[in-house]
């Protein structure tokens, strides 16, 4: 009784009527996802998986902030990864030239992160009141250039190389969070509660802080004021919003978020390099998570980053099997050669566009809502 | 006489070198109601854009309640009590219709220091909006999105979204066009309603006769971006100039 009376009262928006059976069907995957990533150590005892789930969930940030941009705002900016590679870069410099302790992370984290932030303001300021076009252009230089400076402050970046650095203690593979009567670390169903353990957890709860704030913002009134300027800009300034400053602030919020994704990148890979964190291949597949799991949802995030890192990480093996089952027949066996799986990764792009016009979490939501 | 709460001095805008405002210098008083006539192409929307700030003039100067708002951007002007609905319809297509409203409430009135609830979770805005789709009558479609609205829902929502913004000067740009007969009185009434209150000055782009002798105080003529006549409803109809170009009577006709 008194939820129906509280339903009558909240107002609903289109987006969010009633849940769909798709809606239901989505957030039950989602669900899934999140146990599986929180239990991920546990579940999934080789180190492969682990990696997999480390990058799902820096991803998950990236993307979703992307959404904030590109989906909830309509801003297309290519420079999502040079934000990321500060944080990371940040986070690398601190730990390598000052020291493998959380006094030197943080200096260096807050530092990437900081400058993201800047440099966010200035892009913003600049250029966020020109024509889309032209800011998507800026974005682009921006990035270019960042990457030709990682790649000769060599003395500072290490240049092509990048920096390999060590963590604090705590994330240490040595590191024992629990010792047992044998000096060795505990066991909890059968993993180790050691320092790998405590660094998959840094990663995943960082990365869970920033996401919820990431949804929290789009489902509080900014978010719906970013929804406006999307849809008719003009308006949005009519009615009292400025436009500009709107912009800008999600640029920065979008650009923070990136930078912290970064840092956590950084501490988890040991390694920071401009192929870990600046290359336009990285911009490319957040670009594509966003597209496949559905602009403007953020869990659509989820669901692409998902479905692109497993794609991405186990499709070569699935590959390799299907070759090897299929050795018999003619063709089929050089189709399905480890070497052509960016021929069926691409197809998968073409049918996932196909089937889900509006994402996957886009065109779930709406399915079934005509009851 | 109360002072003016808007003010043209002068205004000009030329697009490359045709001038669709020319020199217009015209002021309004709270509690007047103007209707602003001219044919096609007269230069009324346009000036309508300079006075809310799409446009920047090219000569001339705006002032709100004596203060020169001429380089202000459209968002200042609208928190400086400038609303302003628009001819062509201007919604936010995919957000629904309460969301709409909600969105001018929430421009007009801010949301205070816990933007991190849920939109929905604001109560207060969510009914101010939903007090000003009952003025409108459009309540029943309050979660439709804007697109899936008949174009004279659009119209009122049009209308709905300058209420919510609560201005003294509301500006509005042939509210009724393409409505039917049985929608056009409730935008009127509203209108009428805001004009009883007193304090807001009022302006109004319309063509239909009726309405204009309904609800007008003054009348402005505009024609080829020039204001070519100004005053009393009466008299203004009744000048030879303004029967020859607005109601495109020629001048000899008026003897007949
Ligand atoms: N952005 C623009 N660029 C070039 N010319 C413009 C622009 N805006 C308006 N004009 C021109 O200015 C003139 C006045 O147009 P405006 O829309 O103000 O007329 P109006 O009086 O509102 O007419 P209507 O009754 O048809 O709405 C027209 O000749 C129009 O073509
Ligand atoms: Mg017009």
């Amino acid at each position: 009784m008194t939820d129906t009376a509280a339903e009558r009262d909240l107002p609903s928006t289109a987006a969010c009527a009633r849940p769909t059976a798709g809606g239901v069907a989505l957030f039950s995957v989602i669900a899934v996802i999140g146990l599986l990533l929180l239990f991920a150590p546990f579940v999934f005892s080789d180190v492969r998986s682990t990696q997999v789930a480390a990058r799902i969930c820096v991803f998950v940030v990236l993307a979703a902030s992307y959404d904030l941009l590109i989906g909830y705002t309509g801003i297309v900016s290519f420079a999502h990864t040079m934000f990321f590679g500060m944080g990371a870069y940040g986070a690398a410099m601190g730990l390598k030239f000052g020291g493998a302790d959380w006094g030197h992370l943080l200096l260096g984290s807050v530092g990437g992160v900081l400058a993201a932030a800047v440099l966010a303001v200035l892009i913003g300021l600049l250029s966020l009141r020109v024509k889309a076009l032209f800011f998507a252009m800026v974005t682009l230089a921006a990035g270019s250039v960042m990457m030709v400076l990682a790649s000769q402050l060599t003395s500072l970046t290490g240049g092509e190389d990048g920096l390999v650095y060590s963590t604090p203690r705590l994330f240490k593979p040595a590191m024992k969070l629990v010792t047992n009567a044998d000096g060795e670390a505990a066991r909890l169903f059968g993993v180790p509660l050691d320092g790998r353990l405590a660094l998959y957890y840094f990663v995943f709860i960082v990365c869970l802080v920033v996401f919820v704030l990431l949804a929290r913002i789009v489902r509080s009134p900014l978010g719906t004021v970013l929804e406006a300027i999307r849809e008719n800009e003009l308006r949005a300034e009519a009615i009292g919003y400025r436009v500009v400053a709107y912009r800008t602030a999600v640029f920065v919020i979008a650009a923070v978020a990136a930078a912290v994704a970064g840092v956590v990148w950084a501490v988890w890979l040991r390694y920071t390099g401009p192929d870990t964190t600046l290359s336009f291949d990285i911009m490319i597949d957040i670009l594509l998570m966003v597209v496949i799991g559905g602009m403007g949802t953020m869990y659509g995030a989820i669901i692409g980053v998902v479905v692109m890192s497993l794609a991405q990480s186990y499709l070569k093996d699935l590959m390799s099997a299907a070759a090897g089952a299929t050795s018999g027949v003619p063709i089929l066996p050089h189709l399905l050669d480890p070497d052509r799986w960016p021929l069926w990764l691409g197809l998968l792009f073409i049918l996932l566009v196909l089937f889900f016009p509006a994402g996957i979490a886009g065109t779930l939501m709406k399915k079934g809502s005509r009851s | 006489m109360t002072a003016p709460s808007i003010e043209t001095r002068d205004l000009t805008i030329r697009f490359g070198g045709h001038a669709a405002v020319n020199g217009v210098s015209c002021a309004f008083r709270p509690g007047e109601l103007t209707v602003i006539v001219g044919p096609n192409g007269a230069g009324k929307t346009t000036w309508f854009n300079l006075v809310s700030g799409q446009l920047t003039p090219t000569e001339g100067r705006i002032l709100k309640d004596g203060v020169d708002i001429t380089r202000l951007s459209p968002s200042a002007r609208a928190k400086a009590g400038i609303g302003r609905a628009f001819q062509l319809t201007n919604l936010f297509p995919r957000l629904s219709v309460l969301e709409n409203v909600r969105l001018a409430v929430q421009a007009r009135h801010g949301i205070g220091p816990r933007a991190f609830r849920p939109a929905r979770a604001y109560r207060d805005i969510a009914a101010l909006a939903r007090a000003h789709l009952e003025t409108t009558r459009l309540a029943a479609l309050a979660d439709l999105p804007a697109a899936a609205l008949p174009h004279g829902d659009q119209r009122k929502l049009e209308v709905a979204l300058l209420l919510a913004m609560e201005p003294d000067v509301f500006m509005f740009d042939e509210p009724t066009a393409g409505m039917s007969v049985d929608e056009a009185p409730v935008i009127l009434d509203l209108i009428a309603g805001i004009k009883k209150d007193g304090r807001k000055t009022i302006l109004l782009v319309e063509h239909k006769m009726d309405v204009v002798r309904a609800l007008a105080d003054r009348i402005v003529v505009l024609h080829n971006g020039e204001l070519v006549a100004d005053g009393a409803p009466d008299r203004v109809m009744a000048l030879p100039i303004v029967r020859e170009i607005y109601l495109g009577l020629p001048p000899e006709d008026e003897a007949a």
